[in-house]
């Protein structure tokens, strides 16, 4: 196996295209290296992507905040305008795993890893973030949601990598949340995890919503009909209590050690029900 | 040399106090050696193959693909570890244990290893074996395999205990009864009865540092073995009895301890490794993985309990039952008896009778763990015990006040207690400004009890006193919680001298007598025993040596606060001779100067804890934080009273997990499901509030300072306290550990249905 750790985007893709059996990008290592250890685990070249020039970098633009897909999670939350742009985004990025774990991990990597429970991919989602993908056939640009195909499984072909993950600057009145559900505070993979996307009409009602769930799905779901239910409202309680409805049902998911469906199902409601709180409270709603 | 062990008080100035440990640079700067941390020359690097399945006939192993690998030393099978047993069922179930025979009987259970060159090697030559095997049906949940058409897992299992003898084999392999009284009188003259059943889930004692050794046999029939151990002389004798040894020529060292818990009690990867190094001509580290400890090592019984409880309106209890079956993993054991002899072992009871069944199960076999088998009963007890209290409305405190056992009062396990501290730590509970505090929204308050029966053992110690005057002592107890800092203030407080002059070490086989391994609460209680032997002896040699320089009768010597004194006014002018100076001179008055003891420690006092714990519930999510944890216990004498409160922490801690969060979970196929920390757990730094401890000191009548053992009682109350105040907070009683929260959840809407 051989580890390399080019300069360039251009070095990085040849040596994924160029090589002949398995390999593998690795941002922060916090899943890689994890999984590395496994006696499964094999591979013939590992790129590390940390030296690549502005991999490293957020870049704010007029329209946008790009992350540079090896920027760890912490940067993230030391980043005051994209903390006050995407507060849920930030906050899901900053659950993930711990302090230390933060000082590495990447949301791109959360998302190429395509866990279904991926803390940080629900607020992408919700936040309508877009991947810039690099390949050995020039540069694509998908909504985030389109890469992950199921656990394990991306849309990225061979020799393609995400360089960056763009974020666009959010409309006034607009806010974000995130809420997961573990049963410990902390190093624990979500059960259910919910983010939550508004922006308000000048009176504080609901313009425009998006909502998605982590962990109920092989994917992560975008939901429609839970969106559907806060439109027009100021989050009364009827409108939270259809939200909620909209989210258990929404969810599909499977028993297994983290949890049953009846728990995930209800679980999901509560926490479409808190996170929309908070995001309208965010976005100044009353 | 006579030794009289009782209780003396006396004004003490080291026992007490609270020193740094010796160990503690080493291990906060990463130089300490753990069991992986050891290599020798030309060592290999060994790998176990171990069984998907949870109960599968073995047809055929065919390693010869294996070994025919480039960098492939040894392989091994069940056929390389003949079975030396003779007959003995425990000891064979250790071998069958660390390498399955005929039937592999568990997922995870090993079926064969390799010794290569390197790690990658290893790891090749696994794929390598080719293992058929006849799938057979499996149990892994105690109440089905108690059923009568359960797969029986070993057809010469017939229940033991019971009369007639059963005529055919079942997997309930033995029962035990313990009681006094009439227990259906009892229940008569009682106006309250509560009656419930209760289970709690598999878990495993979750020690930082997985197994390790390293294993070397040499050709004259000598061998060493390196390895993370709570009893360094134990697994000496079972290796040698399983590999045909002769004891005195296996010298086994223990490392540091990243955590056992009664887990490190128990050989499993020593044999293997040791078979290895006998095959391959050269040494073998072996080292297990995360994912190996928990399919292979530790657990705990899985328990079903019923009890039942007859009460007085005015709370005094008429008659208890309990009937405890416990999973021994898939080779008979003494869990169930265990959890029948603690579960009532708090109260004073007229009428009583416990019950145990052990049942054996497709899951790793049960080893100890921190007062094995008692939190489980403790946890059905207690529970059922605040169900009555609420059921009179009486308060929790006073029911268990009113009841409690004394000096004097015979145990539902047979013994009469002399003085002991259950009354004590529940009047302190109840005077606890915890007790009293208040409680917010969606908080429960919950208490319990809990005992423990501490063990002694065989002990061998010795003190060796240098030049210089500074002192080594060299123990036979592995320091699994600071004994080495407890012994070396016991040493200090015997001689006289101060605390920095005396170096602890834990000796291996080769240069100390037996000693029985650290579990049972036994390292502080049975070692500080045979350190105030050992430094007793040696201040004998010390008087008489100073005889000798003073060139006077030794009954003229006596010793005081670290010196040799004259008596009398003839003396009047002979200043005292400290350790230094005798030491100074021992080559000149008779050579070296030590103190050895060896003895059995007898008497360790039993042990009694109350803990208090408030939760709070949130009753949409079933998210259970603990919001104050409260534990009182008796410690007899705290040597150390920072040890003995991480000690009640540590424990508490534990209990907490297991109450919550922690559990064992199998798929319909039988294989464990959560093998890592990921998935099976254990509660993180965030997830625990500081827990607060009250150490009361009632002296062991049977021990010159009064101690008693203090590593286990702590793990007992907490699931029943969390459990009681998860219920009070929740409005549900909730009878199944862990209370995850997809439980809680369930039984509030369930409750909510009704
Ligand atoms: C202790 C611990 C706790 C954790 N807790 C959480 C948690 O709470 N929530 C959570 O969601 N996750 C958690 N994780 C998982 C992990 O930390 C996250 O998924 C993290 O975001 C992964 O980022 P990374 O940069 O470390 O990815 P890496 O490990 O470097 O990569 C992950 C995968 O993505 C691929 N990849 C990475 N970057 C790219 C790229 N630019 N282009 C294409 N493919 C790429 C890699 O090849 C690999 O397959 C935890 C992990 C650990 C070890």
């Amino acid at each position: 196996m051989l580890y390399e750790r080019p300069k360039t985007l251009q070095d990085a893709v040849g040596m994924l295209a160029e090589t002949r059996g398995k390999a593998f990008v690795l941002a922060g290592g916090t899943d890689l290296l994890v999984r590395m250890k496994s006696d499964e685990f094999d591979a013939n070249l590992i790129v590390d992507i940390k030296s690549i020039e502005g991999m490293s970098e957020i870049v704010e633009t007029d329209g946008a905040f790009v992350i540079g897909a090896a920027v760890c999670c912490a940067a993230l939350g030391e980043h005051e305008a994209l903390r006050d742009a995407w507060p849920g985004v930030v906050e899901a990025a900053n659950l993930i795993g711990s302090t230390q774990i933060q000082g590495r991990c990447t949301i791109a990597g959360n998302l190429c890893n395509a866990s279904p429970a991926a803390d940080s991919v629900p607020a992408l989602v919700a936040a309508g973030a877009r991947a810039k993908i690099v390949g050995p056939d020039g540069t694509r640009t998908v909504d985030v949601q389109e890469i992950p195909l199921g656990p394990g499984k991306t849309s990225l072909k061979a020799g393609e990598l995400v360089q960056s993950i763009d974020l666009p600057k959010p409309a006034p009145r607009s806010a974000d949340a995130y809420l997961r559900f573990i049963p410990r505070t902390e190093m624990d993979i979500a059960v259910v995890g919910v983010a939550v996307n508004l922006t308000l009409d000048a009176d504080g009602t609901v313009a425009s919503a998006r909502v998605a769930l982590g962990a109920v799905a092989p994917t992560v779901v975008l939901s429609e009909a839970a969106a559907g239910t806060l439109l027009g409202t100021r989050l009364e309680d009827e409108a939270l209590d259809a939200l909620a409805a909209a989210c258990s049902a929404a969810s599909n998911p499977i028993d297994d050690k983290r949890g049953t469906i009846e728990f995930r199902k209800h679980v999901a409601g509560v926490l479409g029900r808190r996170a929309a709180r908070m995001a309208y409270d965010r976005a100044g709603g009353a | 040399m006579s030794f009289d062990a009782t209780f003396q008080e006396k004004k003490l100035k080291s026992v007490g106090t609270r020193p740094l440990r010796p160990d503690g640079v080493d291990k906060v700067t990463g130089r300490a050696r753990y069991g992986a941390d050891y290599n020798m020359p030309g060592q290999l690097v060994a790998r176990v193959l171990r069984s998907p399945h949870a109960h599968a006939r073995i047809v055929r192993i065919d390693t010869a693909r294996a070994e025919g690998l480039k960098g492939v030393k040894a392989v091994i099978t069940a056929a390389d570890l003949p079975d030396l047993t003779n007959g003995n069922a425990a000891l064979f179930a250790i071998l069958d244990n660390c390498m399955a025979r005929t039937k592999a009987l568990y997922d995870g259970h090993a079926v064969a290893a390799v010794a290569a060159i390197d790690a990658k090697v290893a790891r090749a030559a696994l794929k390598l074996i080719e293992v058929e095997y006849e799938i057979l049906p499996h149990v892994v949940d105690v109440d089905a395999a108690a059923r009568p058409d359960a797969p029986v897992i070993d057809e010469g299992i017939f229940t033991s205990g019971v009369e007639p003898k059963p005529d055919s084999p079942s997997n309930v392999a033995a029962r035990s009864e313990f009681g006094h009284g009439d227990v259906e009188a009892g229940f008569a003259k009682a106006e309250v009865i509560v009656e419930r059943s209760y289970k709690t889930e598999q878990t495993h004692q979750g020690y930082i540092e997985p197994h390790a050794c390293v294993a070397n046999c040499n050709a004259d029939g000598t061998a060493d073995l390196w390895v993370c151990t709570q009893g360094h002389f134990v697994y000496r004798q079972n290796c040698a009895d399983l590999l045909g040894l002769e004891v005195s020529k296996l010298r086994v060292t223990s490392s540091e301890i990243g955590g056992g818990f009664g887990g490190k009690t128990h050989v499993w990867a020593e044999p293997v490794a040791l078979a290895l190094s006998r095959k391959a001509g050269r040494p073998v580290k072996l080292v297990m993985s995360r994912e190996e400890v928990f399919r292979a090592s530790g657990p705990t019984s899985a328990t079903s309990i019923d009890v039942k409880i007859g009460a007085t309106r005015d709370g005094r209890i008429t008659a208890a039952t309990s009937t405890l079956r416990y999973t021994s993993g898939p080779y008979p054991d003494t869990w169930a008896e265990i959890g029948a002899m603690t579960s009532f072992a708090c109260y004073d009871l007229e009428n009583v009778k416990t019950v145990g069944f052990e049942v054996v199960v497709n899951r790793p076999k049960v080893a100890a763990y921190r007062a094995p088998s008692a939190p489980m009963a403790a946890f059905a007890v207690e529970s059922a015990i605040d169900e009555l209290a609420q059921e009179i409305g009486m308060d929790a405190v006073e029911l268990r006040i009113k009841n409690a056992a004394q000096e004097g009062t015979r145990a539902s396990y047979g013994p009469v207690y002399g003085p002991i501290g259950i009354g004590p730590t529940l009047d302190a509970a109840r005077v606890h400004p915890h007790m009293s505090a208040p409680l917010g929204k969606n908080q429960g308050r919950g208490m319990a009890c809990g005992f423990w029966f501490n063990f002694g053992g065989e002990t061998c110690t010795d003190l060796n006193i240098s030049a210089d005057g500074t002192v080594t002592l060299a123990v036979g107890t592995v320091d699994v919680g600071g004994s080495r800092a407890s012994l070396s203030l016991i040493a200090a407080e015997e001689m006289g001298i101060p605390y920095d002059d005396i170096k602890a070490v834990v000796a291996d086989t080769a240069t100390l007598g037996y000693n029985d391994m650290t579990d049972g609460s036994r390292g502080t209680f049975s070692s500080s025993m045979a350190t105030i032997s050992a430094a007793r002896n040696a201040i004998t040699v010390m008087r008489e040596r100073a005889a000798l320089m003073w060139d006077i009768p030794v009954e003229d010597v006596y010793w005081e606060e670290g010196q040799a004194k004259a008596a009398g006014s003839k003396y009047g002018n002979l200043s005292p001779l400290s350790v230094k100076d005798i030491a100074a001179e021992a080559g000149n008055t008779g050579g070296p100067i030590a103190g050895h003891s060896e003895l059995v420690a007898d008497g360790a006092g039993v042990s009694f804890a109350t803990h208090i714990c408030d939760v709070e519930v949130d009753p949409e999510t079933g998210a259970t934080s603990i919001v104050r944890y409260t534990v009182i216990q008796d410690a007899g004498k705290a040597v150390h009273p920072s040890y003995v409160e991480g000690q009640y922490q540590g424990g508490a801690a534990q209990g907490i997990g297991w109450a919550l969060n922690e559990e064992y979970i199998y798929g319909e196929d039988g294989r464990l499901q959560n093998p890592g920390f990921l998935d099976y757990r254990i509660p993180v730094c965030s997830d625990l509030p500081m827990i607060d401890t009250q150490i009361l000191e009632i002296p062991n009548p049977n021990h010159p300072y009064g101690v008693r053992g203090v590593g286990e009682t702590s793990i007992v109350p907490p699931l029943a306290a969390v459990a009681n105040a998860v219920s009070n907070a929740a409005g549900v009683r909730l009878s199944h550990v862990p209370i995850s929260p997809p439980r809680i959840l369930a039984a509030l809407h369930k409750q909510a249905r009704e």
